[in-house]
């Protein structure tokens, strides 16, 4: 288990250093610098003293291995665009996109779930079909779409704010700061856990569907076990195995969803930021959001997998 | 069944796309004078499918009234005196309808090439490290893994903005297909590769290779067929998925210019809170996008039960 570990996370450091160099060398060699939206209005002295202080005249190689050298201090460097250090920006915006795709799992399992057992259960009437048409018309809900629709009905409703994260100043108190954020959150949250929720919803219900059908539960049955305790006791647990190797494609979905999302409704995130340092060319924050990006996807699936290894001896041994 | 009516209205929607100069009522980016986010204006049943004008009752607010006491005919009609916007007009006046039927062109149209781009080089590659074994077989899946594993919006977003940010409409065409079918390949490839390592010493492709068959012909004629059900599947959930690639990218402002409609930078004006309230109609693409996607879920459900739906297990999505 060790071993397997301390390999898993080389290779997540690995993933870390690809993702951020690639998206580094692509950026400078993307045409135009940091500086072009400044060009019109500096005179061409000015503009290469500003590109002398950001460091775009040195060579490609020289400005690589500096800023290598500083990733391995954790010195991100600092961004052009919001002449900050790209270090503090990434802990922010990283808290923030955790903050958003955390809720969204939380809110997609709490939803997904029960309604799953209670569509995979035997039973007649109109609600199955009913919440069966809403899944699938959800699953179909892609977060741009999603969000979207869910800001026009914040908005024409007035119930919840429709962008941002806050709309008081950061001097407010601790829990008005928070009760600020929870009503900010819904909005962008649930145009991220809709779907997820509805594929959860989905899964679930075919596998409790399939689980139910097994020998071991009519086993159950005949031992005298209630019906309502087989399904419950029996045959959800061994329903669960497809369910969670759905939690690891998740943290990837949550990840490219959180972008959109994050766009669509202001949401100070990692993927915003990623979008501003690309259009603006900020190569140190391009750089730094793809290593934050990768660090969190690599952890995310680190977790996942450890999870996976610790409840299936199987992996854990082939490892 | 299923699988028909989804054809029947994805096939519908590639022959609006196809037909969208002839069908649409208008240039899509002619703009109406005084017509600025004008609603839509539905046919009447009662009027003989007519609908009522508009008169503006505020220019400064755009606040139009329907005037209930006359009838235009539909933009089609040839004595036609003032426009029709079936579904609006947007921030410059321009047709909605009209930009609908140009930007399903421009987005469902990206969406097909890549998909076949993607299946042609994914079902090459696959079939030849399938085929090949050994050390290329073990390059090609390692990379495949890899390419599979990366966030890949967040790729395309990078690849693309390596570009120059404005280029002309042909050339974002081109890149962004070209962009798509280097992401999705491995989806692909890694399919049709088991498939065709399995296959190739079964019964069938040995009795073929005994007569005589070459390499090539056992490939192309007895073990690409083999995986056509696979390949059929992954094509289809491709397509949701490039669909709403090419959405995001422009709507981030990282796809086709401004200028050109598309599905993504149709859904740009509807970015914009107030804009959204006040003139929901901007929206009219991201139901064709639902379109789209609910079609391919519902076509595919059946038949891979346990295989997850398209919006998270697309390769974009992840």
């Amino acid at each position: 288990m060790a071993i397997y570990c301390v390999r898993r996370i080389l290779l997540a450091l690995l993933l870390v250093w690809i993702a951020a160099s690639t998206a580094f060398v692509l950026t400078r060699f993307a045409p135009g610098d940091a500086t072009f939206v400044e060009e019109q209005f500096l005179a061409p002295a000015a503009r290469e003293a500003r590109r002398a202080q950001l460091g775009l005249d040195r060579p490609l190689a020289a400005q690589y291995a500096g800023w290598l050298a500083g990733m391995l201090r954790l010195d991100f460097g600092e961004s052009s665009l919001y002449a900050r250090p790209v270090g503090q920006l990434l802990r922010e915006r990283t808290v923030n996109t955790a903050i958003l795709a955390i809720t969204a799992l939380l809110l997609a399992t709490v939803l997904g779930v029960p309604a799953g057992i209670y569509t995979g259960r035997p039973r007649s009437g109109l609600t199955v079909p009913l919440v069966r048409g809403v899944s699938v018309t959800l699953v179909s809900l892609p977060p741009l779409v999603g969000s979207l629709l869910l800001v026009l009905l914040a908005a024409r409703t007035g119930w919840l704010p429709t962008g941002g994260m806050t709309s008081a100043d950061g001097s407010a108190s601790w829990a008005a700061w928070l009760g600020d954020v929870a009503a900010h959150l819904p909005v962008p949250a649930l145009a991220l856990a809709l779907p997820l929720a509805a594929t959860l919803e989905r899964l679930q219900s075919r596998a409790l569907a399939e689980a139910a059908g097994e020998p071991f539960v009519d086993a159950a049955r005949a031992r005298g076990v209630s019906s309502r305790d087989a399904l419950v006791r029996h045959a959800w647990p061994a329903s669960l195995a497809p369910l969670l190797g759905l939690y690891g494609l998740m943290v990837g979905t949550l990840f490219s969803g959180s972008f959109v999302v994050e766009v669509v409704t202001a949401w100070p995130g990692i993927g915003r930021l990623m979008v501003d340092a690309l259009r603006a060319r900020d190569l140190f924050l391009v750089a730094g959001a793809a290593a934050a990006g990768a660090m969190c996807l690599a952890t995310a699936t680190l977790i996942t997998d450890v999870l996976h290894a610790w409840l299936d001896p199987r992996i854990r041994e082939r490892a | 069944m299923r699988t028909r009516r989804a054809v029947l209205l994805l096939g519908t929607l590639a022959g609006a796309a196809l037909l969208a100069p002839w069908l649409a009522p208008y240039d899509p980016s002619a703009s109406f004078r005084g017509f600025r986010h004008a609603p839509p204006m539905p046919p009447r049943l009662s009027e003989g499918l007519q609908a009522h004008p508009l008169r503006r009752e505020s220019l400064l607010d755009e606040r139009f009234v329907e005037d209930r006491t006359r009838v235009v005919p539909l933009p089609w009609s040839r004595d036609r005196t003032e426009p029709v916007f079936l579904l609006g007009a947007d921030a410059s006046g321009r047709d909605v309808l009209s930009r609908l039927l140009a930007g399903t062109r421009v987005s469902l149209g990206l969406a097909l090439v890549a998909v076949l781009g993607t299946t042609l080089v994914g079902s090459v590659l696959g079939a030849w490290a399938g085929a090949a074994g050994g050390r290329l077989d073990e390059v090609m899946m390692r990379t495949a893994d890899f390419v599979l594993v990366l966030p890949v919006l967040y790729v395309v977003l990078v690849l693309r903005a390596a570009m120059p940010l404005v280029l002309p409409s042909a050339v974002v065409f081109t890149l962004m297909a070209g962009i798509f079918i280097a992401v999705g390949w491995p989806v692909v490839a890694r399919g049709v590769r088991g498939i065709v390592a399995r296959e190739r010493d079964r019964e069938y492709a040995v009795a073929a290779r005994s007569l005589g068959a070459g390499t090539m012909r056992v490939l192309v004629r007895h073990l690409l067929p083999a995986c056509g059900g696979h390949v059929a599947v992954q094509a289809s959930l491709l397509l949701p998925a490039f669909v709403l690639a090419e959405a995001t990218l422009s709507f981030v402002g990282l796809g086709f210019p401004a200028t050109q409609p598309s599905w993504g930078t149709m859904l740009r004006d509807a970015a914009d809170v107030n804009e959204l309230t006040r003139f929901p109609w901007v929206l009219a693409p991201a139901f064709a996008i639902i379109a789209v996607t609910l079609t391919t879920n519902l076509a595919l459900q059946p038949r891979t039960a346990e295989r997850p739906l398209a919006t998270d297990a697309s390769p974009i999505a992840r």
